[in-house]
């Protein structure tokens, strides 16, 4: 029996594992999302503590290992009583950390927009959140795509690190099939071809994003 | 209905506008010219705030707008401005380019905006072209769509950046010919421009600028056949 044949014995493992993944890669990439925009909104406001709150966020989550971000997550909290379950320490943790590469590379695409653009929104009598809504963000998010499909990949390969805390993802499988099988380099290279999988199918769909968004000035 | 009663605008050290005083009524077509760096284009962004004068006042139809405590945005709704590099919005459609702001500042319902579009877009003769994106168009058609955009929300005074500085030779006179019919309608019209011909023919009144002071004013006949000071005369000896 070849080592392959022995792989696909354990494809319902691997399956499983990528199953918890890309739901954990899914969940991580929304929230990530969501508190990116939010943090560089509050890097561009007027209110001071806002923006500072906002910078150190950045370097704090940018400067600091994302294994060590999630056990202060998962198990530093619970001294203090706040029991997360692992799924959602996993989503967090890994939400929190690329959210500051997120807000990093939408500012990049907003000082990226021009800045007559903002002129023509605010002599059209547009408040700055409509600019900021309906003119600049659309415009510096199709400018930054390719960077934030980089990020979601490297989100997908980073989650492997939830495997520490015992979530039951592709890792954490491919950590069982090992065991199961006392082989190490079949079931790392079937593990590889997994995350590969996963990442290649989503380079190809931001790819064909970006044509379809594509446009030029 | 625009009143400029001493305005300065300095960046640091160096000194824009130096005391400008400037009456602009209604109806009126002014046309601004003078040298690079003269400050004729720092005194038109002033007017809707997109410089923020040094000192000074602004007043639109009696309302001082660079006071702190009045709100812009209505002002602005009131100002239409067109500016030398059109600045369309390149990821929307030239018809969602001209209603965007009337339904997201004047909260008009969709279909009252797209009609008003429609108008305007036969208005500067380019019907066909509603659903088509910026990057499609010529410079000329751009800067068309740009004074259809700017006309959309309706407004009481029309502000022209230097208008065809940008576009190819062949293409300034379908932008002037929009601007020529717009000052028939009776638009208000303050202009910045290099165009010397449609100065004369389109200006009630003529401005020139040097320096950061009004150095000139006058109708076209008297300001282009006896200009009073030597400034004027020199730059006039240069470009016509």
């Amino acid at each position: 029996m070849n080592m392959f044949q022995a792989l696909w014995d354990f494809k319902t493992t691997y399956l499983s594992g990528m199953g918890m993944t890309i739901l954990l890669s899914i969940s991580a990439i929304l929230i990530g999302f969501i508190l990116g925009l939010l943090l560089v909104l509050m890097r561009r406001s007027a209110i001071a503590p806002l923006r500072w709150f906002s910078a150190t966020y950045v370097e704090v989550f940018r400067g600091t290992p994302l294994l060590v971000q999630l056990f202060i997550i998962y198990f530093g909290l619970s001294e203090y009583g706040v029991d997360l379950p692992k799924f959602t320490s996993g989503a967090i943790a890994v939400a929190l950390n690329s959210a500051a590469y997120l807000a990093e590379i939408f500012r990049a695409g907003i000082q990226g927009v021009n800045q007559g653009q903002v002129e023509a929104a605010r002599s059209l009598g547009m408040t700055k959140s409509m600019t900021m809504r309906y003119i600049v963000l659309p415009q510096a998010l199709r400018n930054v795509m390719p960077a934030i499909g980089n990020e979601f990949i490297t989100i997908i390969k980073e989650s492997s690190i939830v495997t520490f805390i015992g979530i039951a993802d592709l890792m954490f499988q491919t950590e069982v099939i090992r065991n199961t099988t006392y082989a190490s380099m079949g079931p790392l290279l079937g593990c590889a071809l997994c995350y590969f999988i996963m990442t290649f199918t989503l380079s190809k769909m931001v790819g064909l994003m970006e044509r379809k968004f594509k446009y030029n000035d | 209905m625009i009143n400029i009663t001493n305005l300065h605008k300095s960046y640091g050290q160096l000194n824009i506008l130096k005391g400008i005083d400037l009456e602009i009524n209604a109806g009126e077509v002014v046309v601004v010219i003078g040298p690079s760096g003269s400050g004729k284009s720092t005194l038109l962004r002033c007017l809707n705030l997109l410089e923020t004068p040094t000192k000074g006042e602004i007043r639109f139809e009696g309302e001082i707008i660079n006071d702190k405590k009045h709100d812009i945005n209505t002002t602005r709704e009131k100002m239409g401005m067109v500016f030398q590099s059109f600045n369309l919005f390149p990821h929307m459609s030239i018809l969602n380019n001209i209603t965007i702001s009337p339904i997201k500042v004047k909260k008009m319902d969709k279909k009252a905006a797209e009609t008003i579009a429609y108008e305007l877009l036969d208005k500067v003769g380019l019907k066909d072209k509603a659903s088509a994106f910026p990057a499609q168009l010529s410079g000329g058609q751009k800067q068309r769509i740009a004074i259809a955009r700017a006309l959309a929300m309706q407004p009481h005074v029309m502000l022209f950046d230097e208008p065809t500085s940008a576009l190819d030779p062949e293409m300034v006179g379908e932008v002037l010919e929009v601007m020529k019919s717009l000052a028939a309608d009776g638009m208000t019209m303050v202009i910045v421009t290099h165009e010397m011909g449609f100065a004369r023919e389109v200006g009630d009144r003529i401005i020139f600028m040097d320096g950061g002071n009004i150095v000139e004013q006058g109708t076209p006949d008297t300001f282009f056949a006896n200009p009073q000071h030597a400034r004027t005369r020199d730059f006039l000896s240069r470009v016509l």
